[in-house]
């Protein structure tokens, strides 16, 4: 869906024609009361569920959440992706051709937020006349998403759902997202941004950018136990290349998942999306004070996290839930003990699925109107 | 859930309902199912949470649709603050816990009230057991020695030094045995004490002493 009016960013750029790729799975009813956003993480896309008719490999990114019968059920539920300004599967980002120059982006695309992106969210509910969701959903970048739509748009949810995000990035998470960038950004071939018309790609610093990422989004546990010190070659020359290619199986591993990432996703989009993560923090205009910050919030709140998250850990989704307490606000938290870090929040486990099911059952219930239009 | 269907599945639970006023904001600390809770939601218009370390509980209490927080109650109350609520319940939970002085603090801390029911070791049947040289196994301590959650054994005599002990001021206690007050030797024929407290420093006038 294209926007011809200008969106005002939060840094006081703006940006004019822009386009949102969005997807949408089940009917929206009578009174347009079951309609559910869900916002995505970093390398995500408007492609929650399911798969495209020619390609049977495509599977919606939160596929195990989404669909007819699951916990998020699209036989109930009008569910609807989006894809974020910036990022780089459709939505306006940084490879598009800047109307002013005639050229892309690049690194003149505007640094967008949080906030942007839901204020952008809101003009596509208002084209699907969706004046309130019945809830707004995300995990990780997704949930800062959802707790930012409960704070600015008050009365357009009744429920968010916040899974394993944070209301603000520590110190530690933003020194690892600089070294992602300096990765990107000191590679020869991202030429300032301007890579595209070099016909290069900074493969190398995208790599090594997702290969960091990647590290924080496993635990220390898990990763152990799925390579340890697993040797790639361990039949030869008693296993050790003594040469600085890939002795370890978690090297290989990291270095596969480096390059796969970098064929397909965007350096300008890395560094847009990883400030957007580093600039969030509703607490900052109340000094720090999250619960003044949630104080304008309306809606019923799940909170989910995982206890070997090191990334966004348990303790952050506490913060949360204790601001909301303070506000008494209604709001059911779950805390699950899984070994999968971060990345928990997109895996199969029945506790996990069960209370979003659980949850949603109450949404469902409390949807006016359940026939389908 | 109306007063009739709690009755029948917990009188104990109902019996205790009475003492939550109505309108109160509550925290229920060990909410188990979450029955308790959304009575008190439904049936009496009141607000609050329930905390819960079980998974299994969670869900349960989750299906009900009550406000519920997975929180190991061993690490204390520091998600609320002080006298952030009206009622505290903390019901047949305390017992399962290592640290009760230091939770019974908190509870007192965060509500203005506290209401705090647990097995009674002295009652008649577990004394009898223990006469026999047996550990009490009954229907209020359904568990062998050897696998029980209840890591405290306390009396109601007991309960009540502690409670002094932690500066509280003990509003009612009760025995209960079936769901239903024992006046007669509470100690001994009730399966199940049950104390309303608050803290002593706080004067809350027009609140009756039995």
């Amino acid at each position: 869906m294209t926007f011809a009016q200008p969106l005002r960013l939060q840094s006081g750029a703006q940006i004019a024609d822009y386009t949102l790729m969005y997807e949408t799975y089940g009917t929206l009813n009578a009174d347009k009361s079951n309609a559910v956003l869900i916002c995505h993480a970093l390398n995500a896309s408007h492609h929650v569920a399911g798969t495209y008719a020619h390609d049977p490999k495509s599977v919606g990114w939160w596929n195990n959440m989404v669909g007819p019968g699951k916990a998020v059920d699209t036989d109930r539920f009008f569910v609807v992706g989006v894809n974020n300004l910036g990022s780089c599967f459709g939505s306006t980002g940084p490879m598009h051709t800047n109307p002013a120059t005639g050229k892309p982006y690049g690194a003149a695309f505007p640094v967008v937020t949080v906030e942007d992106w839901v204020a952008a969210q809101a003009r596509l509910a208002d084209e699907l006349g969706i004046e309130q969701w019945a809830a707004v959903m995300g995990g990780s970048l997704g949930g800062m998403q959802a707790l930012a739509w409960s704070i600015m748009f008050p009365d357009r949810l009744r429920h968010c759902v916040v899974i394993a995000s944070t209301p603000k990035l520590s110190a530690q998470n933003i020194a690892f997202n600089d070294v992602a960038r300096q990765a990107i950004l000191t590679d020869p071939d991202y030429h300032g941004g301007d890579f595209y018309e070099h016909g290069v790609v900074p493969k190398n610093g995208l790599k090594v950018a997702r290969m960091v990422g990647h590290i924080t989004y496993l635990s220390n546990d898990d990763m152990a136990e799925k390579f340890g010190r697993k040797l790639r070659n361990a039949a030869e020359n008693n296993g050790y290349k003594f040469d600085f290619g890939i002795d370890f199986e978690i090297e290989s591993y990291l270095r596969y998942q480096g390059d796969k990432f970098s064929e397909y996703f965007d350096a300008n989009t890395y560094l847009l999306i990883t400030k957007a993560l580093d600039y969030f923090d509703p607490a900052r205009e109340f000094d720090g004070d999250l619960t003044q910050a949630l104080a304008r919030t309306k809606a019923q709140f799940l909170v989910a996290s995982f206890s070997t998250d090191w990334r966004f850990a348990p303790e952050r989704s506490r913060e949360i839930v204790a601001a909301l307490v303070s506000n008494r606000r209604r709001v059911s938290y779950a805390e699950i003990d899984a070994p999968h870090g971060h990345d928990a929040f997109l895996l199969d486990d029945p506790r996990y699925m069960n209370v979003v099911r659980a949850y949603y059952q109450r949404v469902w219930e409390e949807c006016p109107a359940k026939e389908a239009a | 859930m109306n007063f009739k269907d709690l009755s029948a599945l917990r009188p104990d639970l109902a019996f205790i309902a009475h003492w939550v006023g109505d309108g109160a904001h509550v925290l229920d600390v060990g909410c188990g199912d979450g029955a308790m809770l959304r009575y008190l939601e439904s049936g009496k218009r009141c607000t609050g949470y329930g905390i819960e370390i079980a998974d299994d509980k969670l869900l349960e209490s989750t299906r009900r649709g009550i406000n519920v927080l997975q929180h190991d109650m061993e690490k204390g109350l520091g998600l609320f603050g002080d006298n952030s609520f009206d009622t505290v319940l903390c019901l047949s939970s305390l017992q399962m816990m290592q640290h009760v002085e230091a939770l019974l603090r908190d509870i007192v801390r965060v509500g203005a009230e506290a209401i705090v029911s647990f097995p009674n070791f002295a009652y008649w049947p577990h004394r009898v057991a223990l006469l026999r040289g047996r550990m009490p196994v009954s229907r209020s301590l359904p568990y062998q020695w050897y696998d029980t959650p209840n890591v405290r054994c306390a009396t109601i005599y007991d309960f009540e030094e502690l409670a002094e002990q932690c500066g509280l001021e003990v509003l009612e206690r009760v025995a209960l045995a079936d769901g239903k007050p024992v006046t007669f030797l509470p100690n001994l024929r009730g399966s199940l004490a049950v104390f309303r407290l608050r803290k002593k420093t706080r004067t809350a006038p027009g609140t009756t002493t039995v």
